[in-house]
């Protein structure tokens, strides 16, 4: 069952050129380049503080939390970028005064666009996709938080957009729902071009058409890991174990961190 | 039982003092008993109700208008920086001259009727009004912003759609002070000067040692400012629906 095809052409490829960011007289990473496969999900991993949310902000237009951000994004395709991005964030950033529904419908109401019978219906199609079609009309504080995600995650998909930028949106959630999660996005999310930037390896090994891992001071992009097989895989079905201990190392599992602290 | 709690209040209040009467035994000229204001309030209700009526509207048109004048302000300070520059020290120095020093001015200006005492009510709404909603409108969550802003939203559609419901709960705390200190400006408006209002008939009844009367024009203010208070709690939870409440007793 797949949701909804997005309505524009294929999804584009995303580049990165000369991505820098200086924090507090430092800098966290420069000369970056970046391109996320069209139509393909790409995982970002790497040590806290390396700028990995600083990069998905600037790949979606928006200022850096801390720090200067400089470099240019484009879209494969030569067209403009902007209009094409959507947006998760760890946290499900529903507005708690609208009602699940409205909060889906929101991106319409923020531009300014007539919301129609007809977008309706299509909110509350993406609703029952993500499973939370009964709870439409109630208020966020009153779901849990796996459902809530799930409210998230349909807002993403009504907007409709080529380009999913994903900052850890699944990792408050316990386990089990977060594979359910999991699932549920690389099925409803095929077709377009996702970066997910996670701080779970098994995470990336799972949903990953291409992981990445940055780290260093400053922070450069290491060689890619592509692991084979449709997604989402399972761990031991797809042998992701090896690959998981592969990752933990690059992520400096073995290094002795300050204070015994790793990834 | 909310009511009985309340009357339970009322009846404890009037008890105490009762209580204060007979053991200090102070003559009704000093302190009337609770059944001599109550004596007062029956002798003559007509009069009281027609100046009370006078407060009642100075109170309810000075939290109207201050809350509009607020609700404005802090909206144009938190979109113009300039406003914010510019306004601020306005905003400051009509709260740190105190109301009483203004009253007669106010007097002057705007006449011994109606306007001068919602003048004054406006003045002493205004600062909190203001201070917390513009307060609420700066604290906006970031993260909601951020997606707004890769939805294509303009500042505009952020202010409405996300700002300002984000700020109510804000709002809502400036504009209770409001409604708590609002009878302060329009009974000072009436000691300053004017022909009607409980704030006149309490200045006379005190100069013709009417203390008991005085007494139940006092009950009458604080009867109406709970009233006030409550009704416009009320309102304000109704505005605020999706918050939750907790309570430090439930720690």
């Amino acid at each position: 069952m797949q949701g909804f095809l997005p309505e524009q052409q294929t999804a584009p490829s995303v580049i990165l050129t000369g991505g820098h960011l200086r924090f507090a007289g430092k800098e966290v990473f420069q000369d970056l380049n970046l391109t996320l496969a069209a139509g393909k999900w790409t995982c970002l991993l790497g040590p806290s503080g390396v700028g990995k949310t600083s990069l998905l902000r600037q790949l979606a237009g928006l200022r850096a939390e801390d720090g200067d951000l400089e470099g240019t994004v484009s879209a494969g395709d030569g067209a403009p970028l902007a209009e094409r991005v959507a947006y998760m964030a760890q946290q499900d950033l529903l507005l708690p005064w609208a009602s699940v529904l409205e909060n889906v419908l929101i991106g319409r109401k923020l531009r300014g666009e007539a919301i129609r019978a007809q977008d309706r219906d299509k909110a509350m199609a993406v609703l029952s996709d993500v499973g939370v079609a009964a709870e439409a009309t109630a208020l966020p504080a009153t779901l849990s938080g796996g459902m809530r995600q799930r409210a998230a995650l349909a807002r993403t998909l009504f907007e409709d957009r080529p380009v999913i930028l994903m900052d850890e949106p699944f990792s408050s959630l316990d386990a089990i729902t977060r594979r359910r999660l999991q699932d549920l996005a690389v099925r409803l999310l095929a077709g377009r071009t996702v970066l997910l930037v996670t701080h779970d390896p098994m995470e990336a090994l799972r949903v990953g058409d291409e992981i990445l891992v940055l780290k260093g001071s400053p922070a450069r992009i290491q060689p890619p890991m592509a692991p084979t097989g449709p997604t989402p895989r399972q761990e031991d079905r797809d042998r992701l174990w090896p690959l998981y201990a592969d990752l933990l190392r690059q992520l400096g599992a073995d290094a002795p961190g300050p204070g015994g602290e790793a990834v | 039982m909310r009511t009985l709690r309340l009357s339970i209040t009322f009846i404890g209040l009037l008890a105490v003092w009762q209580l204060i009467v007979v053991a200090t035994g102070a003559p009704p000229y000093i302190l009337p008993a609770p059944a001599d204001v109550a004596l007062a309030m029956a002798e003559r209700p007509a009069l009281l109700m027609q100046h009370a009526w006078v407060t009642f509207a100075e109170i309810v048109l000075g939290l109207a208008f201050g809350t509009v004048l607020g609700v404005v302000s802090a909206l144009t300070i938190a979109l113009y920086r300039p406003a914010k520059q510019w306004l601020l020290p306005v905003l400051v120095i009509s709260q740190a001259l105190p109301v009483f020093a203004l009253a007669p001015v106010l007097v002057l200006w705007l006449g011994y009727g109606m306007p001068s005492k919602v003048a004054m009510a406006v003045l002493i709404i205004y600062f909190p009004v203001t201070a917390a909603f513009y307060d609420g409108l700066r604290r906006t969550e970031a993260g909601w912003l951020d997606l707004a802003r890769t939805m294509g939203a303009s500042r505009g559609a952020m202010l409405r759609h996300i700002r300002i419901p984000a700020a109510l709960p804000a709002f809502g705390s400036g504009v209770r002070v409001g409604a708590a200190v609002a009878p302060i400006g329009a009974v000072v408006g009436e000691w300053v000067g004017s022909s009607a209002g409980l704030g006149y008939l309490m200045l006379h009844a005190n100069a013709r040692m009417q203390v008991d009367f005085m007494f139940a024009a006092l009950a009458l203010l604080a009867g109406f400012g709970l009233l006030l208070y409550f009704a416009v709690d009320a309102g304000l939870r109704r505005l605020t629906y999706w918050q939750r409440e907790q309570s430090p007793f439930d720690d």
